[in-house]
């Protein structure tokens, strides 16, 4: 089935949280370094990405429930998977094998659901970021070279797309120009290849009610820098609550010429700095959106669970999808 | 639902902010300013590094109405790509200048692609062509599609380029059609740039260069309505060089014409065009005759504007200097140096505050506790680090001392004046505890934070440090300690806390505590508050709390958390398997001594080290604890390019030398130290028998009991030693090191305010110690027990114990026993060998002492004793001949 065709039809829901699902199972040391990993040098818990090598059972059990919930598109657990971040567990020579094998969780649960559904290859933001200096008496210094992410992408992409993705989605964009450099391998990998390229996703993320990403550009101007990846869809997801989130996403309705996706954060954190809204409370708010015709692709990020993602598919069930917008091709 | 969309297919460009070409927008002024090869000054700027100043070139350009900015750093004494990059990275981070679009300008790919790596918004290329053919020219388009930038084209191609109205409509349109078709490029994200060419020279053949471009702007928009047209106007009126008023005329005269063709951006001086409609009748006549080559037989209208031009007078334009942060507001300079840290003007900048201010104290409460407020935030916000803080108080200090007299002048003068609601906070490090690097650095931060900081020192026992916080009714008490005998001080002072029915808030922090412990043991002794404090930066958070309206709220949390710890802790006892001891002893590390011939040191007794070159110990330093020390945590050298710390820790890094420049070649401190070697045989499982002229002495040591996996041994160090059944002669050694001399220059740097070299002193002489310890500890492997002759091994192998043999210390975790140091210093000959005073917590003064044993055996290891039960302790105590209260006192820590 033709994803494009599939948007046209009906509003698509993708999951919600992994690393809240990931909690639930108390996972220990021992249990993130499995057999493989029981002699390495350094602490891995909390290297999420490594269960998709240590504990797949586990990582296609909560695709799993998120098909099972009604989710149409599920993202690999490879949102630190590149050589850059796992840097941070001296894992970066894993980064491929990490993609390849989180790919194959997520085909092996669509599998197991006996459902139509796509795998979205998540590409994440990195730790280092270069379009800001970690130096504020150096403003001009920078972590890391574009050169750099590229090739930290370029690996990731081409594990991805080897196990198996449909979609490549690069989501909780908060500096713009690490997303180019996504972009950027994407594109090179795929003329490497010399295949046809699978669809991009894009998701970004405004961090507060500025409307700006954290790199300071506004919704506008980071959907402009981002639109040569002619891209499948482009929304937000992460650091805001549907609450929040809802005058970003009917502006960006308006800009779009693709397909718009949102998938907020269960609300904000609370004092405890838990996600604490009710399935039933964000169901609500995306149905407000779905009405509204802001959205084609909708679904959770931090906090959320397979309860929200049922709601959520409940609640868009009946709503006709955003129409594409025409796109004009000569001045009038 | 809304109505269905439409998206036009406008040139949508973006910097921070998004910058839409629409048929309305008339013209995108490009700045031109920021191009080595157009602006003097840009170019001497760039060239002598001056990139801050560069900056503002930059900024005026925008502030005169530039909606784009060019950048371009095409000169044969850069280095174009390093030069690009560096001056768009710092741009990238003036949201005031990186709001708008820039145009990356080179006439070197190399260069464009450089500027394109830095630059999250859509930008412009400026040029690609088809100079050199068409594949050169689609691989350069392709690589400007994957940055997603649009790209000017110049009129340009394998012949050359073009001059003529034709020519250059038909290079653009072929560049358009390859573009749009075989590139896959929308017509909006093509500008052509159809080369704008000086006219007024005095050669006829270039007097229509000017019509040409204009007509030919007409056509290409006719053919191409998506596409935009610019230009380089200030090539036009190159002829007139040094003479403004007149090429300011020609330029708007010639874009008045060009935008009415269809031009609808042009590189400019933003800041000089002047309105069409205000050019002085006469010139405005002259400039269209000469630019629309009207009236100009024999060069006619050229000779006229000449003669014209020849009348205006150039204004002068001076440029306004950029001024630094020292033209700013006194407030401004003041939190400018105390953000960089800078104590250079601080002095005159507080003085001059002074008088500004009514009182003195209203610039402390003021201007400079602003200043630390920046300070603060950023450092919580992770973008200052620690040493940063450091300087930034050493600042503040400086400021608040040029202060003080006048402070307390007032206060002679007008007894009433108060000096304000300031909180205390009082911090000491425990009794028998002599380090306190970690509480500076506390005291620096929280000070820095606007508490008043009483600091008691080291070694402050408990009345002393209870009284002086009733004394001086102190709203916070913060106690640091490093060694295992200090939980324990720690636990005390708590206790006494609640018997004397106290109420302030008790912080616990330093290298040994733990927020475990501090929930185990610590805060079930005061109900009043117990906080473990991982590091300097979280202090600030911590006090915040305690003081805040939100205390009640913050300490039931911590409780919560403590509650449950003390559950986990309670919990986990039981899932951990001990072992009999006698079944620890039997499963001891299993060593064939009938095969092993225990090497023989090159003497016994012991060997003093007076002075010992310090310049030979600084090729010995672990680096990595000192980074530590000043919370940047990572490994060395890589710390030096770390993403986040990496600038930081190489200023810390290169201060630290500078400063060890000094300590070595003035003698600052002196390392004196001592081994020894002595026969030793086992004599019972965790026994060992030293035996020295003719005197024997017993060390005792304890093992590990945990149930270990099958095959691997329960561990106790005396298993290193041959056992005297065994008929070998073995030894066992020991040391200790210390670096004196500290005392006089912490003096000196605290009279100068100086808490940054204070502290950097302080880790330094910890440092050489440590070096000291390994410096001896490789020559006893080479020279002294020389066991292993030959060793080869870098710092680094050093560093990650590769050699063999270890050298334990007495209260760490192979032998946590503290008292066995009593023994290790008898044997070394005392106080009087190094100089070295152990407290009643057998902590060892100076600070910077390490001792430890020598165990030469290849199967010998580090490894930690962990928990030992009753049935050891009780042998133990046999051994020991110690009171029972006493030793249970000192072997707590290891005690379930």
């Amino acid at each position: 089935m033709n994803i494009r065709e599939e948007l046209g039809r009906r509003i698509l829901v993708i999951d919600g949280a992994m690393g809240t699902m990931i909690q639930r199972y108390k996972l220990q040391e021992a249990d993130y370094r499995g057999e493989r990993f029981k002699d390495w040098h350094s602490d891995v818990k909390g290297n999420n990405d490594l269960l998709c090598l240590t504990q797949p059972q586990i990582i296609t059990e909560i695709h799993r429930q998120y098909l099972d919930a009604g989710a149409d598109i599920i993202e690999t657990n490879t949102f630190s998977s590149t050589s850059i971040a796992m840097a941070d567990y001296d894992m970066q020579s894993l980064a491929y094998e990490l993609n390849v094998a989180a790919a194959k969780c997520a085909r092996e649960a669509v599998k197991q659901s006996g459902k139509q559904a796509w795998v979205a290859g998540a590409i994440g933001p990195l730790n280092k970021t270069l379009s800001l200096s970690p130096d504020v008496n150096n403003p001009g210094f920078r972590a890391v070279t574009f050169d750099e992410v590229v090739e930290a992408y370029y690996e990731q992409v081409k594990g991805l797309v080897d196990g198996g993705v449909d979609i490549l989605l690069i989501e909780t964009i908060f500096d713009t120009l690490n997303a180019k450099g996504a972009i950027f391998a994407i594109k090179k990998y795929f003329r490497d290849v010399a295949a046809e390229p699978l669809p991009i996703m894009i998701s970004g993320t405004i961090t507060d009610a500025s409307g700006r990403t954290l790199s300071g550009q506004t919704l506008e101007a980071f959907y402009t820098s981002v639109a040569h990846a002619r891209p499948l869809s482009v929304g937000l997801n992460c650091a805001l609550g549907a609450k929040e989130m809802r005058p970003h996403i009917a502006e960006l309705s308006q800009l779009a010429s693709c397909f718009v996706s949102a998938y907020p954060n269960a609300g904000l954190p609370n004092a405890m700095g838990e996600y604490d809204e009710d399935p039933q409370d964000t169901g609500h708010y995306l149905e407000d959106w779905a009405r509204e015709g802001y959205v084609n692709i909708v679904g959770g990020c931090c906090g959320t669970t397979p309860d929200h993602i049922r709601h959520i598919a409940e609640h868009v069930k009946h709503v006709n999808p955003r129409p594409l917008p025409v796109v004009e091709k000569e001045l009038v | 639902m809304s109505e269905v969309n439409s998206i036009k297919p406008y040139l949508r460009l973006s910097g921070l902010e998004p910058l839409i070409v629409r048929p309305e927008t008339n013209f995108v002024n490009i700045g031109e300013r920021t191009n080595v090869t157009g602006s003097k000054k840009f170019a001497r700027l760039i060239r002598e590094n001056k990139y801050e100043e560069a900056l503002s070139v930059a900024r005026q350009q925008v502030e005169s109405g530039a909606q784009v900015i060019d950048v371009n750093m095409d000169d044969a004494l850069l280095d174009g790509v390093q030069a690009m990059t560096t001056f768009i990275n710092l741009l990238q981070s003036e949201p005031d200048i990186s709001r708008v679009p820039l145009m990356i300008d080179s006439s070197k790919f190399e260069i464009i692609e450089a500027g394109l790596k830095c630059v999250q918004g859509k930008c412009i290329v400026n040029s690609i062509s088809l100079k050199e053919g068409e594949q050169k020219f689609i691989e350069q388009a392709v690589i400007c599609q994957s940055y997603g930038a649009a790209v000017i084209v110049m009129a340009f191609d394998e012949k050359g380029q073009a001059d003529t109205e034709d020519r250059k409509v038909e290079i653009c349109h072929r560049a358009y059609k390859i573009l749009t078709e075989q590139v896959g490029f929308d017509g909006q994200d093509i500008i052509f740039d159809p080369n704008i060419f000086a006219v007024a020279t005095g050669l006829e053949e270039h007097n229509n260069y000017g019509v040409d471009f204009i007509q030919a702007t007409r056509r290409i928009k006719e053919l191409m309505p998506l596409a935009g047209i610019s230009g380089g106007v200030s090539n036009l009126s190159f002829s007139f060089r040094g003479n403004e008023p007149v090429r300011e005329a020609m330029h708007s005269v010639f874009l008045y014409y060009a935008i009415k063709a269809g031009m609808n951006m042009g590189i400019v001086n933003a800041g000089q065009l002047v309105v069409y409609d205000e050019i002085e009748p006469q010139l405005r006549q002259l400039c269209e005759d000469v630019i629309l080559n009207r009236n100009n037989e024999n060069n006619e209208a050229t000779e006229k504007l000449i003669a014209f031009a020849e009348t205006v007078k150039a204004t002068d334009k001076t440029e306004k200097k950029n001024d630094a942060w020292r033209s700013t507001s006194v407030e401004e300079r003041l939190k400018h140096a105390l953000v960089n840290g800078i104590t250079d003007y601080i002095d005159e900048d507080t003085e001059e505050a002074r008088q500004q201010y009514a009182k003195p104290l209203e610039v402390i409460e003021g201007p400079l506790m602003a200043g630390m407020g920046v300070v603060g935030d950023l450092f919580g916000a992770g973008k200052m680090f620690l040493p940063q803080v450091v300087k930034s108080a050493r600042v503040m200090k400086k400021s608040v001392a040029w202060l003080t007299p006048f402070i307390e002048e007032e206060k002679r003068n007008n007894a009433s004046s108060t000096t304000g609601n300031v909180k205390k906070i009082l911090l000491a490090t425990v009794k028998g505890d002599v380090h306190d690097i970690g509480k500076n650095i506390v005291g620096v931060v929280l000070g820095c934070n606007g508490y008043d900081i009483i600091d008691l020192g080291v070694m402050v026992p408990t009345d002393k440090i209870l009284d002086t916080a009733q004394k001086e009714n102190v709203d916070i008490i913060g106690l640091s300690g490093l060694i295992t005998p200090s939980l324990d001080e720690m636990v005390n002072v708590a206790h006494e806390m609640k018997r004397r029915g106290m109420d302030q808030p008790l912080l616990i922090g330093g290298a040994t505590t733990s927020r475990m412990h501090t929930a185990v043991k610590i805060a079930p002794q005061y109900e009043k508050g117990v906080v473990h404090v991982l590091d300097a930066s979280r202090s600030v958070t911590v006090a915040g709390s305690l003081l805040g309206e939100q205390r009640g709220n913050f300490l039931s949390k911590v409780q919560e958390e403590y509650v449950r710890l003390q559950y986990d802790f309670a919990n986990k006892k039981v899932v951990k398997d001990y072992l009999s001891f006698a079944d620890a002893q039997a499963n001891k590390v299993k060593v064939d001594w009938d095969s092993y011939t225990p090497p023989a040191p090159s003497f016994t007794g012991t060997k003093v080290f007076v002075n010992y070159d310090l310049a030979e110990l600084r090729e010995y330093i672990d680096w990595k604890p000192f980074f530590i020390s000043w919370e940047l945590h990572g490994s060395f050298p890589q710390i030096l390019e770390d993403a986040k710390v990496g600038v930081e820790a190489t200023k810390l890094y290169n201060d630290a030398n500078a400063l060890l420049d000094q300590i070595v070649k003035e003698k600052w401190l002196t390392a004196q130290g001592v081994i020894g070697f002595w026969p030793a045989s086992r004599v019972a499982a965790d026994t060992v028998n030293v035996h020295r002229d003719g005197s024997e002495l017993e060390l005792q040591f304890l093992r590990q009991q945990i149930k270990k996996a099958a095959d691997q041994p329960n561990l106790s160090l005396a298993d290193f030693i041959a056992p005297a059944e065994a008929g070998k002669e073995d030894y066992i050694g020991a040391f200790s090191v210390t670096i004196q001399g500290i005392e006089q220059h912490i003096k000196r740097f605290e009279a100068a305010l100086d808490d940054y070299n204070k502290i950097m002193l302080q880790a330094l002489a910890d440092r050489f110690a440590e070096a000291f310890a390994e410096c001896l500890h490789a020559r006893t492997r080479k020279e002294f027990w020389a066991y292993v002759k030959d060793e080869q091994l870098s710092n680094e192998e050093l560093i990650k114990e590769k050699y063999q043999g270890i050298r334990p210390a007495p209260g760490y975790p192979a032998c946590p026993d503290h008292t066995e140091k009593y023994k290790l210093f008898e044997l070394l000959g005392g106080e009087e060998a190094t100089g070295i005073h152990l407290t009643e917590s057998l902590a060892m003064y100076p600070a910077s002492s390490v001792c430890g044993w020598y165990f030469s055996h290849p199967q010998s290891q580090y490894f930690g004793v962990g928990k030992i039960q009753q049935d050891q302790f009780k042998d133990y105590l046999q051994r020991k001949k110690m009171p029972e209260e006493e030793l249970q006192r000192w072997l707590r820590p290891v005690m379930e």
